[in-house]
């Protein structure tokens, strides 16, 4: 690890200040990513400033018919939160799909999002449920904040605050875990609801599986529009050359899993409404 | 002899820092380098080195201890990351005459051969019980071991001696297994 500058605020006012100062800082959540990263001297910031002394950043709370998640919720507290479960189920489970109990006891939702992992869980729910992303200084919809591999709309010395999420519909995500990581070889979320201006009811976003990290795929939630079961997705097909390739698997098999997790989580939800 | 292989080479310094914690229920107050993990807080500074390193780089669960009860990777947090909290190692579990139900459950059912997942697995099943109370299902057991490997006993042994050791931490400190 390189030497650096250890700071433990207990204001947001103060977390905010030590970022704006310091042109190499960079906010400290879980660390289960970037902990790592420093071992590996990938990173050398001047100053870490740990948000882990700002309790009123993991609070999750309704707030005028949306759920309000603090960027310092732990996956494990959004996995068990009875108001998750109650009010957005699917987001509760992709949360307890993360990683193991001990990542899940340190990550936070803060750190995965704003970490951008092609392969990470968070970032599908997010752009599937059209959340925004509110930060020290704006509000950023999901659809503008993840912009690229590990790459988002963040300035660096922003803090994401918390994300809102809509509620008023129903989702399921389904993963394929990459059996030796356990980050998603594909994973996609699935959202039936209040369509945005311009859009359908459905949205389907795919995360572990394109090569610039979470997208849309705009012809299954045509087709999903059109009629809502596994059938309507019978054929559709998007292409390997967009997908990652790596030694766990070629483009056109995660493709293939895209396609496969898909027609899963909508007969999930066909039957359960059933 | 370094007692682990993962000091850092670096020459430059970072700062040191003053850090109060409670370890296995005893004060302390340490300075260390702001980069010290956990895990060599733990072994290289308090000795306590039943806290293992396998991969040291958050895959394989040895380096697991409690932080105000939940599981965490020692390897993956910072010490001063803990300022203030409790931690709970593999010593501060059973007392000087007694196992831990959960230890003599590993005992019991041979949840262990050369034990150097053991303190990580033990530690990791407190946490389920934490998490899910003491009757644990194999499915469950077996879904929350993700993150802890074992090369040599097999799991079959330790999710058994995990749901039996369960069950006797519900039935209180003073009741063994049946
Ligand atoms: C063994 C293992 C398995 C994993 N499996 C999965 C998996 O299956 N799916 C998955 O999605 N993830 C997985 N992860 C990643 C895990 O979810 C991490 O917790 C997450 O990527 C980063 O969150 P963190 O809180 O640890 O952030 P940190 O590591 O502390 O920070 C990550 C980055 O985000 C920045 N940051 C953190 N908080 C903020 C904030 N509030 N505002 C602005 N910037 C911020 C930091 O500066 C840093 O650049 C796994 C990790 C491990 C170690
Ligand atoms: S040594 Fe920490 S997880 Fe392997
Ligand atoms: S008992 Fe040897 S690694 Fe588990």
């Amino acid at each position: 690890m390189f030497a650096f500058t250890y700071h433990r605020p207990d204001t947001l006012t103060q977390a905010v200040g030590l970022l704006r100062g310091r042109e190499e800082a960079k906010p400290l959540a879980g660390g289960q990513t970037l902990i790592a990263t420093l071992k590996q001297r990938l990173a050398a910031p001047s100053d870490l400033v740990d948000l882990g002394a700002l309790p009123a950043l993991r609070a999750i709370a309704r707030v005028d018919g949306r759920l309000v998640i603090g960027a310092m919720a732990r996956h494990a507290d959004v996995e068990a939160s009875p108001l998750v479960r109650e009010s957005l189920p699917a987001l509760a489970a992709l949360a307890g799909l993360i990683g193991d109990p001990a990542v899940r006891n340190r990550g936070t939702l803060g750190g995965s999002i704003a970490n951008n992992d092609p392969s990470a869980d968070y970032p599908a729910g997010c752009l599937a449920l059209d959340a925004t992303i509110v930060t020290d200084r704006r509000e950023i919809a999901a659809a503008d904040f993840f912009i690229g591999l590990f790459e988002t709309a963040l300035e660096p010395d922003e803090i994401i605050i918390q994300v809102a999420f809509p509620l008023g519909g129903e989702g399921t995500y389904e993963k394929f875990r990459n059996p030796a990581s356990r980050y998603a070889m594909a994973g996609v979320f699935i959202w039936r609801g209040q369509a945005l201006p311009g859009e359908g009811p459905v949205r389907v976003a795919v995360t572990g599986a394109g090569q610039g990290g979470v997208f849309r795929w705009s012809e299954a939630e045509a087709a999903l529009a059109a009629h809502f079961s596994p059938t309507a997705l019978a054929g559709l097909v998007l292409s390997g050359d967009e997908m990652i390739e790596d030694i766990h698997g070629s483009g056109a098999y995660r493709a293939h899993l895209v396609g496969a997790m898909a027609r899963r989580a909508v007969a999930r939800m066909t039957q359960a409404g059933a | 002899m370094q007692p682990t292989s993962f000091k850092d080479t670096s020459l430059v310094r970072a700062p040191a820092h003053p850090l109060a914690l409670s370890v296995n229920g005893a004060a302390v107050s340490v300075t260390v380098d702001v980069r010290t993990l956990l895990v060599q807080l733990l072994r290289d500074e308090l000795r306590l080195t039943g806290t293992h390193v396998g991969c040291d780089t958050s895959q394989c669960g040895a380096c697991t201890v409690l932080v105000d009860g939940a599981a965490v990777k020692a390897c993956a947090v910072l010490a001063v990351q803990v300022e203030g909290r409790e931690v709970r190692t593999i010593e501060g579990v059973a007392t000087a005459e007694t196992l831990h139900p959960m230890q003599e459950a590993f005992r019991e059912h041979h949840g262990l051969q050369c034990g150097f997942c053991t303190p990580g697995m033990i530690l990791a099943a407190m946490d389920m019980v934490r998490r899910h109370g003491p009757v644990l299902d194999e499915a469950t057991v077996r879904a929350d071991l993700e993150g802890n490997l074992c090369r040599c006993t097999g799991y079959h042994n330790i999710v058994k001696a995990i749901i039996a050791g369960a069950r006797a931490m519900g039935a209180g400190p003073a009741v063994g297994l049946d």
